[in-house]
């Protein structure tokens, strides 16, 4: 039980994806400009990581790794390395299982839908999605471990952007100098807060 | 803003209307790649050539096939994602070192906005050749960022360009001297190394401070309050 929660926790503060390794920057700076908007897109990206991560440990593990066809029985498919097409298949699952979460939500829970409205197509480019994926692969987590992992790192995503957007409300009333309006002044601020995620690394877990 | 001559076409992105510091795209997979000139510099070629052969394949199956708008996404994904896996494989097999230091970042090249953005906004509507200029450029563009964030990260941080000394550090011996009653002393290098410029938040400070150089000198590209 408790290496499960220490990857858990190690996913939202140590290895934050925003903070510590930069992804998901595009939509990051983007859409924190206002707390409720940057709570709505976090939210979906904590649903679509705990789903896609999973999704695509399986379809690592029992198709793409080498030697994963092994279940087939057939003799020629037992030690095929099918890795080369994991990008491919990876974004594949992403796009889709936006589509399809989009679907269902749409038809059973059409408040959440209301809410998430149009981050959820904005998903499927986000690279913190891709980046949960593809650390899943470097890694080897298996099925448990990469549950844990999608929704930890879903999870520290939103606490980023969250905090982001908090801040750069605040923000709009203060004096920035000209050149540094907007866009500057908020790769600071990341940069602070990047620092002070930083603080986390020195826990050992 | 009429976008004429093929010139116009592949400079603009660079300084007018840079990638990063102005449509804020693409800043997400490269910032991590950008604590040594090296890796910066071969990520900058896997991007140039993914944003300009993505934006002219996406411009030629938009011309020559007619795709409808409905799928459109899925076609440039694809597309997208098989020129990934192409530069992924040749950096395995020719650098391999260096793909290992780049690990996941090569495959976020897909997710990387820039390609993306410039094969929906500028591809679509435009004959091949010039979006292939058009991505080439973004990609220079962004490759300029990228190489001034290197630049200062491993000059401040490590002493070195390129993997070249260029400063002795404080941690190793450059020579001894001995003075005058014999003793021999270490000579230290006398360059102490900027832990900070290796670790995360000095890319966000560095990019943060090159928009603000950015805008002071072409102030047009301020925003509005």
């Amino acid at each position: 039980m408790q290496e499960h929660i220490s990857l858990f926790v190690k996913a939202v503060f140590i290895e934050n994806l925003a903070l510590a390794f930069f992804l998901g920057m595009c939509t990051f700076l983007a859409v924190s400009k206002n707390v409720k908007t940057a709570m709505g897109l976090g939210l979906a990206v904590i649903v679509i990581q705990g789903i896609t991560v999973p999704a695509n440990n399986v379809i690592f593990q029992h198709l793409l790794k080498p030697g994963a066809l092994a279940w087939t029985g057939a003799a020629q498919l037992a030690d095929v390395d099918l890795t080369f097409l994991g990008l491919i298949s990876y974004i594949g699952v992403i796009a889709a299982m936006v589509q399809i979460l989009e679907m269902a939500l749409d038809r059973y829970f059409p408040p959440l839908y209301n809410t998430l409205g149009i981050f959820l197509p904005l998903i499927t480019v986000n690279c913190a999605i891709l980046g949960g994926s593809l650390f899943m692969v470097q890694r080897d987590y298996d099925f448990v471990q990469s549950v844990e992992y999608g929704f930890g790192s879903g999870f520290g995503w939103a606490l980023a952007i969250v905090l982001l957007a908090g801040i750069r409300e605040k923000l709009k009333y203060s004096d920035v100098p000209n050149g540094l309006r907007g866009l500057g002044i908020t790769f600071i601020t990341v940069g602070l807060m990047a620092m002070a995620f930083m603080s986390f690394s020195g826990i050992k877990l | 803003m009429a976008k004429t001559t093929a010139r116009d076409v592949l400079f603009d992105p660079v300084f007018k209307n840079n990638p990063i510091a102005l449509q804020v795209l693409g800043i997400c997979s490269a910032l991590a790649v950008t604590t040594k000139m090296e890796t910066a510099f071969v990520m900058c070629v896997a991007v140039i050539l993914v944003t300009g052969f993505s934006s002219a394949s996406v411009s030629l199956t938009h011309r020559v096939a007619g795709i409808p708008g409905s799928i459109r996404i899925i076609v440039q994904m694809t597309i997208i994602a098989s020129l990934v896996i192409v530069v992924d494989q040749l950096l395995k097999a020719f650098a391999f070192t260096i793909s290992q230091q780049l690990s996941v970042f090569v495959g976020l090249i897909i997710t990387n906005c820039i390609v993306m953005g410039r094969a929906e906004g500028f591809a679509m509507k435009n004959p091949p050749g010039f979006s292939f200029l058009d991505g080439v450029g973004n990609g220079l563009g962004y490759s300029l960022m990228l190489i001034v964030v290197a630049f200062f990260r491993e000059l401040l941080g490590s002493g070195s360009l390129f993997g070249h000394k260029v400063a002795s550090l404080s941690s190793e011996v450059v020579g001894s001297t001995a003075d005058a009653s014999g003793v021999v002393q270490q000579v230290m290098g006398w360059y102490v190394p900027n832990g900070l410029m290796l670790l995360p938040p000095s890319a966000f400070f560095i990019i943060g401070l090159s928009i603000w150089a950015l805008r002071t000198w072409r102030p047009e590209q301020v925003e509005k309050e």
